[in-house]
């Protein structure tokens, strides 16, 4: 009846504590009492494990959206809402840094699963970017007709870096630039590209002409990774209007080149980029680490048998 | 599809069980005197059944449904603008009040509503001075003189046509539609917006609710359905995915984004999971024929509401409490967002609403107790009694009962209708419609 996917294997029994077992009230992880990174350890790594697995569940669905018919708003804002959720327990449980700085570390490998095709007329995207000192904006729903936003990269210099994504402009200029400019500069470009996949507008005449451009950076954006330094540069920065992503035939032709001499042009405007986790690179982090585990994070998945369930969800849709 | 004799070779059981996506029904109406039910489908059909009348002297069956009319509503569509197809599927189907040997109702997909007008021919006129039977312009020369035409019986004509297209006034997929107590105007409503209508004027809605937030990435709530009230022509009511009620009484402004009542069961912080939002997101509401209650219906409950009350139902029906352990895998395989449809019976005392597995189920709101049926062919044959079934959720284990990981959760009962006089229940299950009558209680009483 249920699809007997790696999450049954993953954590049969973690899965039941979590959204089953009897007992009155709903099945499911109760806020943690207290926001201190205390909270943290103390929550069973079950609880942690099956919150992980709703997040990561919810991110694929929200990219799997239908490539004629409008995808259905109501559970686009449901699904959306429910990342928020995750993503603010987290933020609160301090676990949220920590993931992302283990998905920045992690290697990326150059085999890409998630197809361009897929990655195509979203409907939410993340929110802009945090304030200083605010807790990351939770994840949202972004323009559906309109509201080209132009994307906002911040990150503090430290370890509490605010973990937030911007929603993203379809046409945005720099975005690309900001993507290549994570290579040189080593900020584990695998999920830089959610930025740009995740700014798939449904509404937007080109959107599948954008997805298709992005999903090529990705391929790039991948193969830099390997190249990278490893050097890590953090800095302050705000990167508005991102450029106008590549033509997707381009992309296509070019997808085995080394696109690092794009770097230079942003390089030399003294722009850097290191993106902020958000859902869309978790995403993107889960479906690009394949094989390849991810040592410290215990939150990630890392056996082929995820990466084939990916797969199939991708290409049953 | 026919039964095939199965071949000893080949298997065509697959043949058998295979369903045109076209052909799932997507929404079922009784008209207000019953004698009419609507369906509509996926491939943008509408099929009108009518009921047999009783002749005088014939030992007591009340009438069976036949096939009245079929036609074509809707077509695919594209929206060149963001280059994304509109479904033909019908979303809902309204009857308006009969008015005059005419019957009309609106049916809407997606994006467009219509009119139509079913009208009945089964009369023709004949003796006509210009023309001949069969049509031809006569000669002049041979009239020689002049006759009135006759109307003389001719076979029963079913004609249907649309007389008014109600285009481009959703951005979003419209979810409902109903018909205001006035007879003149109807509301449409989509996941962000709700338009009044007026029956006659075809190019011009008020839009008297907006929820669209100006940064559509503060997007957190949508509608889910609207109604008017069933009397009073300036209410209404719609739901929200938050599992809020808004009731909007149009004499306050021409905007109705501030509600006149808003009911909303605060939450039980105990019980709180990821998926709470998502199950209390109400999928349908219906007022009672009395205009006294609300009816809603959410992922695992159904809930009766008094208009006086905002400050929570007044009675709550588990539907099936036992996928509260699943959420997380109905939530793997979409199910969780599936919308169930709910409705009254005719005196308001027995609700009703689907579930999985074919199943679906009334409640007697007296005693409180709900029964399970279902609507599945291989177990009902033609005026068989239908049985009560069970699901196991432990103590002893009936004979017919069902686990609750044997669960079908593709067969589900969305679409449902309620004879507004009689109980007589119209169940969609996939493809094909299930009638039940009830030949004990045939007429509605309080039981």
């Amino acid at each position: 009846m249920f699809p007997k996917g790696t999450k049954r294997k993953f954590s049969d029994s973690g899965e039941e504590a979590v959204c089953g077992g009897g007992g009155g009230g709903d099945q499911g992880p109760s806020a943690p009492p207290a926001p201190s990174p205390a909270v943290a350890r103390t929550l069973s790594s079950s609880y942690s494990l099956q919150r992980q697995s709703l997040l990561d569940m919810s991110l694929i669905k929200l990219q799997l959206c239908h490539m004629l018919v409008e995808p259905n708003l109501c559970r686009s804002v449901l699904i959306a809402n429910t990342v928020r959720q995750i993503q603010e327990e987290m933020t609160q449980d301090g676990t949220w840094q920590i993931m992302t700085q283990a998905l920045a570390a992690a290697q990326c490998p150059a085999d890409r699963l998630v197809a361009t095709e897929v990655l195509c007329r979203q409907t939410e995207a993340a929110a802009a970017a945090a304030q200083a000192g605010q807790s990351p904006k939770p994840f949202s729903v972004s323009g559906l007709e309109e509201g080209y936003h132009s994307e906002e990269v911040v990150m503090d210099g430290d370890a509490e870096a605010e973990v937030a994504m911007s929603s993203l402009s379809p046409v945005s200029p720099q975005l690309s630039s900001a993507s290549y400019l994570a290579g040189p500069f080593g900020m584990g470009p695998c999920w830089e590209d959610d930025e740009e996949d995740a700014d798939c507008d449904e509404d937007e005449e080109e959107d599948s002409e954008e997805c298709a451009s992005e999903g090529e950076d990705a391929e790039r954006h991948h193969l830099r990774a390997d190249s990278r330094t490893g050097e890590q540069v953090f800095g302050t920065f705000e990167i508005k209007h991102p450029a106008p992503p590549p033509d997707p035939a381009l992309e296509e032709l070019f997808s085995d080149v080394d696109p690092s001499y794009y770097d230079l042009d942003t390089v030399l405007t003294g722009m850097q980029s290191t993106p902020k986790m958000g859902p869309y690179d978790l995403l993107e982090s889960l479906s690009s680490h394949g094989p390849t585990a991810l040592s410290s994070s215990a939150t990630c998945r890392s056996d082929l048998n995820e990466l084939d369930h990916i797969m199939e969800i991708i290409v049953g849709s | 599809m026919g039964e095939d004799a199965e071949s000893p070779k080949i298997n065509h059981t697959f043949l058998r069980d295979y369903v045109t996506e076209a052909d799932v029904i997507s929404t079922v109406e009784f008209n207000q005197t019953g004698d009419l039910l609507a369906t509509g489908d996926k491939g943008g059909r509408v099929v009108i059944f009518q009921r047999e009348t009783e002749e005088a002297g014939e030992v007591g069956d009340s009438g069976e449904y036949n096939v009245y009319s079929t036609f074509q509503s809707h077509e695919p569509d594209f929206d060149y603008l963001k280059s994304l197809e509109i479904e033909e599927k019908i979303n809902k189907i309204r009857w308006l009040p009969q008015q005059n040997a005419a019957h009309f109702l609106l049916s809407t997909n997606d994006k467009t509503v219509k009119l139509w007008k079913v009208s009945e021919r089964d009369k023709r006129p004949e003796g006509y001075n210009l023309k001949d039977e069969e049509g031809r312009i006569k000669d002049v020369s041979t009239i020689t003189s002049l006759r009135v035409p006759v109307l003389k019986p001719t076979d029963l004509m079913v004609e249907v046509r649309p007389r008014r297209v109600f285009a481009n006034g959703h951005t979003y997929h419209i979810n409902s539609i109903s018909v205001n107590s006035d007879g003149e105007t109807y509301l449409s409503a989509d996941d962000l917006r709700i338009n009044m209508w007026h029956l006659d004027i075809t190019d011009r809605s008020f839009n008297i609710v907006d929820i669209k937030p100006a940064n559509m990435e503060d997007l957190t709530e949508v509608i889910t359905a609207a109604e008017f009230h069933p009397h009073h022509c300036h209410l209404f009511v719609y739901s929200s995915s938050k599992g809020t009620l808004r009731l909007c009484d149009m004499r306050a402004s021409a905007l109705c984004d501030r509600h006149t009542k808003l009911f909303e069961e605060p939450e039980d912080p105990g019980s709180r999971s990821f998926f709470s939002e998502i199950i209390s997101s109400v999928s349908d509401v219906k007022f009672s024929h009395s205009g006294r209650y609300l009816l809603t219906r959410d992922y695992l409950t159904a809930k009766v509401w008094d208009l006086n009350m905002d400050k929570g139902p007044v009675e709550t029906y588990q539907v099936h409490e036992y996928l509260r352990s699943k959420l997380c895998s109905l939530y793997e395989n979409d199910c969780i967002f599936d919308k169930f449809e709910c409705v009254w019976n005719s005196s308001d005392s027995v609700i009703m609403t689907g579930a999985y597995n074919s199943f679906f189920r009334m409640f007697d709101r007296e005693t409180g107790r709900g029964v399970t049926l279902e609507a599945w062919r291989e177990n009902s044959k033609p005026r068989a009694v239908l049985r009560t079934r069970r699901v196991y959720t432990g103590g002893k284990r009936r004979r017919g009962d069902v686990g609750v990981d044997s669960l079908d959760f593709t067969k589900k009962i969305l679409h449902m209708a309620w004879h507004p006089e009689e109980n007589i229940i119209a169940i969609a299950a996939t493809n094909n419609l299930y009638i039940f009558q009830d030949r004990v209680n045939p007429d509605a009483q309080t039981q």
